[in-house]
């Protein structure tokens, strides 16, 4: 019956997402939708999320396992992300560095949040150049898009997480398509934030 | 409808607070009650929403020695119910716990401990599988989401079969992680409370709940336990998994099974090891164990975060040597795996590997040397304070009234979103040096300066949130108070418990169910006690600091000051901006100006940046909460506030 469901397959079984950014970017609620999705496509989907004290302005990250058979560990083991979504550059880069592999995507978002340390001039932060290079020479594909100027144009910083997911849905390296986010997303949104959450995930798709 | 309450057969993903939640509905729960804490509780919290379409009582109690009470009462009067804490609650419950599992309990009842192996959001990473063991009462652990919620269902069922309280222990990576559950049915009957107590005080079923006599009772505990493991025997929760003829056999429970199974198949060992999973795991079935340890010699246990069924197993494995021979264990005492922090599927591969001596195949050399290179560039992000946040204000008026007094006074932390300020001293100005348990900060405090006599002649603070305040730190206050102890003590009141996502305390006129009921007001409370009370907006710097210095100054008595500001992610303000702020570029003197970067360098709001091309400040508008507390940072007033529209 499982098998029945789903409609489309996975391009690898399982298949290891990782949704990364800053505390206060609505890393959970874009894990949550995504995996909705999944859910509903017929898949068994573990996440495995921190939240807490993590929330307070530091590293969040979101472990998205999606596979045909059974629940995996929530954690996804060093070097083995098949896809990473971030919410921000450098966590995406922090997550490719212990997560990475010759085959990952990286889908990130351009729009930089920085760190306190760097604020004080006790760090620096990568530019932007140095951020390509690293994201050339550690994937396969990678998509920088400046999700953020798109959430705001739309009013609200906040929507860059459902703009990467419209990114991300039309790189098509998952079985999903822009009618399950809107199925996803009518479950528990109020009918108002609904049409701007659709406008947000088609911004998003527009950028690939 | 709440997805909690999602039809039977359906299949959902649940985090595993919400798979505990939704078995204990399936089981018939009458009544919850728990205090919060990271990360338990989800549990509670799912429960509240439904309490109309199930006829549940839900209350977020004062603490979690409370909650438990509360809890028993239900299952006193015959009720199913269900109380849940983070992993340190249970050291606080565990006075009423030792009793209650002394005198028996009737209607189903479940403990419900969260723990946080590694501490991902604690201070401490202490296991309450002890608990279980110490004070005799059967200990249960899911493995997975399905065993979430079927586990707690079983739950009540062996409570009400052995008439004690039984423990169910999650882990963070199991409540806050989801998966797909398959739900069961929900009952369509609700129960009907009733309390018997005529009957003999030897009789546990009529008489008068009570632990006396202590003999008596204590054998009749015993024998609920031997029934407990007669019932493990045959659980469909402890399961083997694996070949017929292991080379090794991995014992294991909780989310550890998983990691365990996921490092038996990076290492392609399918057929080479096997695995025991125990969901029940105090007092361990024996014949059970007996039968899987006569499959092979090594054994290896994985758990988290002490060994604890390494113990268990060890002991057991001393009474059957003669019919099961020697047997050679890897685990924690040995060193095979870390007994301090959480594990993970890597861990488990490391040491497997070692054991079975297979290599993992990891990254190709070029690929790991690309990420050695590439590692140095990336900044390090500490956690901190929210931007608009309270607590970083209160801090900095705290530290300049230090500054001005002179004396080298320093704070007792508490727990709470303000603990940062001693987790990262910069956080907190380097002002807070103590962090321990709930409430401690105010018992230390009042410690301390009783150590004048002995040349320790500093004034001393301690601070506490406002749930905090209600939680344990009344008796600490009353203490100072009746020993005179002349500490400054500081109520970081933000409106709700913002650290774990904003119950309802007692301060509040809500309650767990939505509920009006009265606010129990801090400042009379405090006043009651016979302490000074001021009270404060932090947002003003100035004021507060005023009031605080000539707090500290006065001598030979309790003194109490009420820091008043909502959190900045409650509800009322996400999202909201009280100030539109701008950094006014000919003001800001940049490096030049003689404050050493005041607004970002000390103050480190995440909101407020440094422009490297133009060398001033700057308001990230994204994610500025317009506070405007850095407008009166700046002592060139070059930050500016403007009010914003409605
Ligand atoms: S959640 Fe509230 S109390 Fe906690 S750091 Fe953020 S603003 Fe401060
Ligand atoms: S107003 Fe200032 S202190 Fe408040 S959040 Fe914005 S930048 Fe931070």
């Amino acid at each position: 019956m499982r098998d029945k469901r789903m409609k489309m397959s996975l391009a690898k079984n399982p298949m290891n997402i990782i949704i990364t950014g800053v505390g206060g970017q609505g890393n959970v609620m874009a894990s949550r939708v995504l995996a909705g999705m999944l859910v509903n496509a017929g898949y068994f989907v573990t996440i495995g999320e921190t939240f807490g004290m993590s929330q307070r302005g530091g590293s969040v990250m979101s472990h998205l396992r999606v596979s045909s058979k059974s629940a995996l560990s929530p954690q996804i083991p060093q070097g083995r992300a098949d896809i990473i979504i971030a919410l921000e550059p450098v966590e995406a880069l922090r997550v490719l560095v212990k997560y990475g592999n010759p085959d990952v995507a990286v889908l990130s978002n351009s729009r930089v949040v920085y760190p306190i340390g760097v604020i004080t001039g006790d760090f620096t932060y990568p530019s932007l150049d140095e951020i390509e290079s690293a994201l050339e020479k550690l994937t396969a594909h990678h998509w920088l898009i400046d999700a953020t100027a798109a959430a705001v144009e739309l009013g609200n910083p906040v929507l860059g997480n459902i703009v990467m997911i419209g990114a991300l849905v039309n790189t098509a390296m998952l079985p999903i398509d822009c009618r399950a986010f809107e199925r996803e997303i009518t479950k528990d949104i109020s009918a108002d934030k609904h049409k701007l959450n659709l406008a947000a995930f088609d911004a998003g798709a527009k950028m690939i | 409808m709440s997805k909690l309450l999602s039809p039977a057969k359906t299949e959902v993903l649940f985090m595993g607070n919400e798979a505990i939640a939704r078995g204990a509905l399936e089981a018939g729960l009458s009544v919850a009650a728990g205090y919060p804490g990271t990360p338990s509780s989800e549990v509670i919290e799912n429960l509240a929403t439904v309490t109309k379409e199930r006829k549940l009582y839900v209350e977020w109690s004062t603490n979690e020695k409370v909650a438990l009470e509360v809890a028993a009462a239900a299952s006193f009067a015959g009720l199913r119910s269900v109380c849940v804490m983070k992993q340190n609650g249970v050291n606080v419950a565990s006075d009423f716990l030792l009793h209650l599992a002394a005198s028996g309990t009737r209607g189903g009842i479940v403990l419900v401990t969260c723990e946080d192996p590694g501490a991902l959001s604690s201070v401490n990473e202490g296991e309450s599988r002890y608990f279980a063991r110490m004070l005799e009462i059967p200990l249960l652990e899911p493995a997975d989401f399905q065993e979430a919620k079927d586990l707690t269902k079983w739950a009540f069922e062996l409570s009400e079969k052995i008439r004690n309280i039984v423990i169910l222990r999650s882990v963070t990576r199991m409540s806050h992680a989801s998966g797909n559950v398959i739900c069961g049915k929900l009952p369509d009957k609700s129960g009907i409370a009733r309390f018997i107590y005529d009957g003999l005080i030897t009789d546990p079923l009529r008489g008068p709940v009570i632990s006396t006599p202590v003999v008596i009772k204590h054998t009749l505990q015993q024998e609920k336990v031997k029934k407990a493991v007669e019932l493990f025997e045959d659980s469909p929760f402890n399961k083997y998994f694996g070949p017929r003829h292991p080379e090794l056999l991995i014992i294991t429970s909780s989310v550890c099974f998983l990691y365990s199974q996921e490092a038996i198949s990076m290492l392609g060992l399918q057929k080479r090891v096997g695995i025991l999973k125990f969901g029940c795991t105090w007092p361990l079935p024996t014949k059970l164990l007996k039968k899987y340890l006569r499959l092979t010699d090594k054994i290896m246990i994985v758990e988290e975060v002490l060994p604890f069924l390494e113990e268990n197993i060890k002991v057991a494995v001393v009474g059957m040597l003669k019919e099961i021979g020697i047997k050679t264990f890897y685990g924690k005492m040995d060193g095979t795996l870390p007994s301090v922090g959480e594990l993970n599927a890597d861990l488990v591969v490391h040491a497997l590997g070692k054991i079975m001596k297979v290599k993992y195949k990891s990254l190709p050399g070029s690929y790991t040397r690309e990420i050695k290179k590439i590692a140095p560039l990336i900044p390090e992000r500490e956690l901190t304070f929210c931007p608009g946040c309270p607590h970083r204000a209160s801090f900095w008026s705290i530290n300049n009234a230090l500054q001005l007094d002179g004396r080298g006074g320093f704070v007792c932390g508490d727990i709470g979103c303000y603990a940062m300020a001693a987790l990262s001293p910069a956080i907190g100005f380097n002002t807070v040096r103590t962090l321990h348990s709930m409430g401690s900060g105010t018992g230390l405090a009042s410690g301390f300066v009783k150590l004048n006599a002995f040349g320790l002649e500093k004034p001393v603070l301690a601070v506490c949130g406002d749930s905090t305040f209600y939680h344990a730190v009344i008796p600490a206050l009353i203490n100072a108070q009746h020993n005179r102890a002349d500490i400054t003590f500081i109520v970081l009141d933000n409106a709700g418990t913002a650290m774990t996502g904003f119950q309802p305390h007692p301060g509040l006129a809500v309650s767990a169910m939505g509920e009006s009921v009265p606010a129990v007001d801090i400042p009379k409370i405090c006043s009651a006690i016979g302490a000074k009370v001021a009270i404060s907006d932090p947002f003003d710097l100035e004021g507060t600091s005023r009031t605080l210095t000539s707090l500290i100054a006065e001598s030979g008595s309790l003194k109490v000051l009420i820091l008043r500001q909502i959190c900045a992610l409650s509800p009322e303000k996400k999202g909201k901006k009280k100030f539109l702020m701008q950094v006014n570029e000919e003001l800001c003197l940049g490096e030049n100006c003689g404050c050493n970067r005041l607004c970002t360098r000390i103050f480190r709001c995440p909101a407020l940046t440094w422009d490297q091309i133009k060398k001033k400040a700057a308001v990230d508008e994204v994610i500025c909460a317009g506070c405007g507390v850095c407008y009166s940072i700046c002592p060139q007033k070059a930050i500016m506030r403007t009010e914003a529209a409605e």
